[in-house]
């Protein structure tokens, strides 16, 4: 069983590898061969030298790639936390839940990114706007699936909880919240990437430093390599985020058959 | 055996339980009413075993949910040791079709789970935990996760967990239900021997005449919506029952009796 597992895991792991081989050496045809004029698409050895430039770069750290880390947690974390409290309240009574989930499904339709505009005319250009716009972005994949969540589960354990006359609290505290944990954590699995889309929209908007600005500058510059080496430092960040979400999620809901398929996702 | 048609008489005593004439009326969505128990009485004396039986959606469980005080009767009476009033919760242990376990918390932690609800002391319930695991015959898989068990072990806990705060009464709504006949056979000797041994009186619905007789003092036969009691069986069998009971002819004689009563609604 053990092993079994250990070779079906080495086998994907070389599955990935080769693609990813094959993708490159796709790429630098495509290039050598100049089927793409390299001022649209850099080969792969400038794309290679434009990472390692920003990797070695200072500035490009602490101007760029953690001043966007910073507004995606902090964003994130906003989201999150209001999540988690308006998700409960929602569904403490039917009345309350009838009045404010129509708000949540109409501002859940809403592209949330057309409101970033609005938040900066609100909030002026500084970190509390991008903060917002980010949480705005994240907030609404918590909400919805933390109200899935403590629905869910077998109805006969809240009839057993009854049966003990167990209070509200003990019933949120021992059936309900555990219930939603693997919908909590898939919906903050797709919030914190959801994040990461909130803090470079709103970089785009107006913002003097990270990543999002740094796209625009380079895209002003038709520094393409430099575009590409942004979308890698992008997608490492994104993948980290899943990843400790994810790890997070299976620490806490081992339990659970398959955590991946719980989500009210939108 | 006879069949007794006088259904006010009750045992000698005062009972633990009295259902007296309770009727529920239920309001659907158009607003129309109805009656889902016509009119019910029925006693339960101490360290009986009374079975509910009857044709499906006759309101059996209705009449469970009443007993455990989670529905209140349109009109009637229930009455714990003669006083009018709800059951308590620490009164009464509940068994559902299913196991209902808690997938997050172990095996034990799952027992301790009503306990740890009502709020005994650890020293009284850690113990007496153990105990039930042990009687249960689930001794070994206290520290499993739900998941890790099959079926018929996942509802042997469901059983140590209605137990654990040792009520007098326990209420069964088709415990075995959704068990394969094997294991529900095994499991019926199990239950026989668990609630003699823990002196439990018990309020069992099932579907099965054959289980109903195996294990219960009297089965209360019920009749289609609106329901009420139709027929109440004594089962003159010796207290100790093994699996050689199963195949008895005084069983099969009892089986027989109540499935005409029942007119052939439901499967011996």
């Amino acid at each position: 069983m053990q092993r079994e597992n250990v070779l079906e895991h080495a086998f994907t792991g070389a599955l990935v590898a080769g693609f990813s081989i094959f993708l490159v050496i796709a790429w630098q045809l495509v290039t050598s061969w100049h089927l793409l004029p390299t001022y649209l698409l850099p080969t792969p050895a400038e794309t290679m030298q434009a990472i390692w430039k920003d990797l070695t770069s200072v500035s490009f750290w602490t101007q760029q790639f953690l001043q966007t880390l910073l507004v995606v947690i902090v964003g994130f974390v906003i989201a999150a936390a209001a999540g988690l409290i308006v998700g409960p309240l929602i569904i403490s009574h039917p009345l309350v839940e009838r009045t404010l989930y129509p708000f949540v499904v109409a501002f859940q339709t809403m592209p949330k990114i057309a409101m970033a505009p609005l938040l900066l005319v609100w909030l002026g250009y500084g970190h509390t706007s991008k903060f917002l716009i980010t949480a705005l972005v994240a907030f609404f994949p918590v909400v919805v699936n933390a109200i899935a969540g403590l629905k869910a589960g077998d109805e006969r354990q809240l009839i057993l909880m009854r049966s003990l006359r167990a209070s509200w609290w003990t019933r949120m505290t021992k059936v309900r919240i555990p219930n939603a944990l693997p919908y909590i954590f898939a919906g903050l699995d797709i919030a914190v990437v959801f994040a990461v889309i909130g803090a470079i929209v709103a970089e785009f908007l107006g913002s003097a430093n990270g990543l999002g600005s740094l796209v625009i500058v380079r895209q002003t510059n038709v520094d393409i390599a430099g575009l590409f080496s942004v979308l890698f430092f992008l997608a490492v960040m994104g993948s980290a985020l899943h990843f400790i979400i994810a790890s997070l999620g299976r620490k806490f809901t081992f339990w659970s058959q398959s955590t991946d398929a719980k989500s009210a996702r939108r | 055996m006879q069949v007794d048609r006088h259904l006010s008489v009750s045992p000698p005593g005062v009972p633990l339980l009295s259902i007296d004439r309770v009727t529920k009326t239920y309001e659907t969505r158009r607003g129309e009413q109805v009656l889902a128990i016509g009119e019910v009485t029925l006693d339960l004396a101490d360290q009986e075993f009374v079975s509910l039986i009857g044709p499906s959606g006759c309101g059996k469980s209705t009449l469970l949910h009443i007993a455990a005080g989670l529905l209140k009767p349109t009109r009637g009476d229930v009455r714990v040791r003669g006083e009018s009033r709800p059951i308590h919760a620490k009164e009464f242990g509940m068994v559902f079709q299913d196991a209902v376990l808690f997938p997050w918390r172990t095996i034990r932690e799952n027992v301790e789970m009503p306990a740890e609800v009502l709020g005994l002391p650890k020293d009284v319930y850690k113990p007496r935990a153990q105990e039930l695991l042990e009687l249960v015959g689930l001794a070994a898989c206290g520290a499993m996760y739900p998941r890790e068990l099959s079926g018929g072990m996942q509802q042997r806990a469901s059983i140590a967990r209605s137990m654990i705060h040792d009520p007098e009464l326990l209420l069964m709504d088709e415990p075995f239900g959704a068990v394969d006949a094997i294991t529900r056979e095994n499991l019926n000797i199990e239950l026989q021997r668990i609630r003699t041994l823990a002196r439990k009186s018990v309020l069992f619905v099932t579907h099965s005449i054959a289980e109903a007789v195996f294990l219960s003092n009297r089965v209360v036969i019920m009749s289609a919506k609106p329901s009420r009691v139709s027929a109440v069986v004594n089962i003159d069998l010796p207290a100790d029952r093994g699996s050689e009971l199963m195949e008895s002819v005084e069983l099969n004689d009892l089986v027989r009796r109540i499935h005409r009563e029942l007119g052939g609604h439901a499967h011996p």
